[in-house]
């Protein structure tokens, strides 16, 4: 078995080309995808390969493309839209919230929209507040649409793969900062389903439940608090819509404790969600109520020292840990 | 020479038959044969009847809010009149008339404004979209609409309807820009009405045209009497006919008037005049579209009377089909959600509880295997 490693964009990259290869109705758009090979490179080569007729530069009109691309898809095309980021999302929110995800139902069952809106999300690397938006927290309130959420490379591939052939609108949300991420990568077709979470470290004494980038600093906080004698299972969800509970619930049910981390902002979120959830079907196996760690209810610093203290980090979630054990 | 002029235009406007039933044969002659007037009329005969019967459902409590069409109806239906039945028609809320000339089932309108979404659930034969009441967000999906055809090599073309206040929205210039700069086969048909709720049109746009908005986007534009079945028939002709030929978008004004209120939760006697009223309703396109086929010996008083008898019928057959439909069931709502249900969504609608997964610990899989 071949042990091929990638970077998570050419990862992400495979994905849309293996499907496109695959089938002529999936086409890419957005700002600067095709000339420029896409801001961040994911496209790169694309226009080479598939023509400008599948892989479309757009105008900077982010209302525009998506709304388009719901026309499109209720023709029977698949489209895949490039946000540049997931804060520039913002001004399209008619077509992708008042739009897309409830098409299917206000249409009676006629018109879905097999559209996957994908680009980064969360904060960058400095890119100031209005730049660094983790859109989970909104855009998961939404019913009708699906969210999925890679952490490592092999899933940025096969939860996109998934994507591109799911019925529904999808909305993928990447990391910039897990772009250049290296990992292993299957060759070939490549699923990983919606709704399944994985358990990326076993262990005994907390659950630590996490989706996307923080999922590492999850595995750092453990790696650190192994040496303290306490044992972390860390789970990555996966996807946010649908959520898989159940895993997590057989977890809790194990270690009586534990700890969500989500980038976003705490209220009304999905860590908020799924600490609720978990109360609800684990009341009487925790020993502690579930803690959470979010990033603070601040918009983003600008400031790389505020940003590192902004967002959830290793240390802040192994003193969650602690406290949800009662270790001082 | 430091100045020189870069671009110059006008705006065309079409006029074949205006109120006084003056009528341009060199433009007009051949353009609707007669029997395909009469056909229209029959059409429009409906759609002013369907609105009257709408507007006292509503009052009555029978139907939710009811946008009327009165005095709008030539717009969409010489649009449908003129597309191919392939073509896209991508209206938002006021174009009954051409919905039904394309061959949507009356009781279809009715459904949707009596709150049931099953009146969205249109035969895909048809190619008409959902009415789209967010303002502006179907311009867009039109967009995308022609813009798959041309990428599956099909000759079909979108027709998209909006008002002059929607042209206010960002949607509005970001489909005429991408339609424009992409070579999108779209038709653009502003139905310029004069009001948007009790917004009047100068605070929309403060140019002499609406038309003229196209220009700035490289895009051919012709404003007509919107209230003129044959000028709207004309500018169609032309456009799809761009649209086909070139692969290029065209913009259509039609100046007309909302002779009703905005909806039936409005009451536009708050904020217009009578006057303008009763100006516009002398220029009613049913009434001019009458004269003019009595003056062609085509139509007389008793035939009038027999489709007043006919209409009132088939009217009455389509509230009762609308009103005869049975009610949702309580798990509808759940089963257009998602193209399969999910399971969680599935645990709602078993147990009815919006966090019913935690409720019943039961209900999760394997819930004990620790």
């Amino acid at each position: 078995m071949s042990e091929r490693t990638l970077e998570f964009r050419d990862a992400l990259r495979e994905a849309m080309s293996q499907e496109m290869r695959a089938n002529k109705r999936v086409f890419l758009l957005g700002e600067e995808v095709a000339e420029y090979d896409g801001a961040y490179k994911v496209s790169r080569g694309m226009l080479e390969e598939f023509g400008p007729q599948r892989i479309i530069d757009t105008p900077i009109s982010e209302s525009g493309f998506a709304g388009m691309a719901i026309g499109a898809a209720m023709m029977g095309l698949r489209p895949i839209v490039e946000f540049m980021s997931w804060s520039f999302s913002l001004v399209a929110a008619d077509p992708i919230l008042n739009n897309a995800p409830k098409m299917l139902y206000m249409s009676g069952g006629q018109f879905g929209c097999p559209i996957v809106f994908r680009g980064n999300d969360g904060a960058g690397g400095q890119l100031g507040s209005t730049h660094s938006w983790c859109v989970e927290g909104m855009y998961s309130n939404v019913p009708g649409l699906k969210m999925a959420i890679p952490a490592f490379a092999d899933d940025a591939k096969g939860l996109l793969t998934t994507a591109i052939r799911d019925d529904d609108p999808v909305f993928f949300l990447e990391s910039e900062r897990l772009l250049a991420l290296k990992g292993h990568v299957p060759e070939g077709e490549h699923l990983v389903p919606f709704g399944q979470a994985l358990v990326r470290r076993s262990g005994d004494d907390v659950t630590i439940v996490s989706f996307g980038r923080p999922v590492h600093f999850c595995l750092e906080a453990a790696e650190a608090l192994e040496a303290e004698g306490i044992s972390c299972e860390v789970i990555d969800g996966r996807t946010i819509r649908p959520l898989d509970l159940d895993t997590i619930v057989r977890s809790v049910k194990k270690t009586n404790a534990c700890v969500v981390v989500d980038q976003s902002w705490s209220f009304g979120s999905p860590g908020s969600e799924i600490a609720a959830q978990i109360h609800q079907a684990c009341f009487d196996d925790l020993d502690n109520h579930v803690m959470r760690v979010h990033s603070a209810d601040v918009p983003t610093p600008y400031a790389w020292n505020l940003e590192q203290e902004y967002l959830p980090n290793a240390r802040r979630i192994a003193e969650a840990v602690r406290s949800a054990l009662y270790v001082a | 020479m430091p100045i020189t002029t870069a671009f110059q235009t006008e705006i065309q406007r079409v006029s074949i038959l205006d109120e006084h039933g003056q009528f341009d044969a060199e433009l007009g002659d051949g353009l609707i044969s007669n029997d395909d007037l009469v056909r229209l009329y029959e059409d429009m005969a409906l759609c002013r009847k369907l609105d009257e019967v709408a507007f006292k459902l509503q009052r009555s409590g029978r139907m939710g809010t009811y946008p009327q069409n009165m005095g709008q109806e030539a717009t969409s239906l010489g649009a449908a009149y003129v597309l191919n039945q392939d073509d896209w028609l991508v209206t938002c809320y006021r174009e009954n008339c051409g919905l039904f000339h394309r061959g949507l089932p009356p009781e279809k309108i009715l459904l949707h404004w009596m709150g049931d979404e099953r009146g969205n659930h249109i035969d895909p034969e048809l190619c008409v979209t959902p009415i789209a009441v967010p303002i502006g967000t179907q311009m867009l999906h039109a967009t995308g609409l022609a813009w798959a055809s041309k990428y599956r090599n099909e000759s079909r073309i979108a027709c998209t309807f909006f008002g002059d206040g929607a042209t206010s929205e960002g949607d509005f210039h970001e489909a005429m820009n991408f339609a424009a700069n992409l070579d999108i086969p779209v038709v653009f048909f502003c139905q310029n009405n004069h009001w948007a709720i009790s917004v009047p049109g100068h605070i929309q746009c403060s140019a002499p045209t609406v038309a003229q908005r196209a220009l700035a986007y490289g895009m051919d534009t012709i404003q007509c009497d919107g209230n003129d079945l044959f000028a709207v028939v004309h500018c169609m002709k032309t456009a799809t006919e761009h649209a086909r030929k070139e692969g290029r978008p065209f913009f259509i004004e039609g100046v007309t008037y909302r002779l009703g209120d905005h909806t039936t939760a409005d009451d536009a006697r708050r904020y217009r005049d009578q006057d303008e009223v009763d100006l516009w309703t002398e220029r009613d396109p049913i009434v001019r579209i009458r004269e003019h086929m009595k003056s062609l010996k085509i139509w007389d008083d008793s035939k009038e009377a027999q489709l007043a008898e006919r209409v009132e019928e088939e009217t009455s057959a389509i509230v009762q089909r609308a009103e005869g439909i049975e009610a949702p069931n309580d798990d509808d709502f759940f089963t257009s959600m998602y193209a399969d249900l999910p399971a969680d969504l599935r645990r709602q609608m078993d147990t009815r509880r919006t966090s019913s997964i935690g409720e019943d610990p039961s209900q999760i899989e394997n819930p004990q295997t620790a």
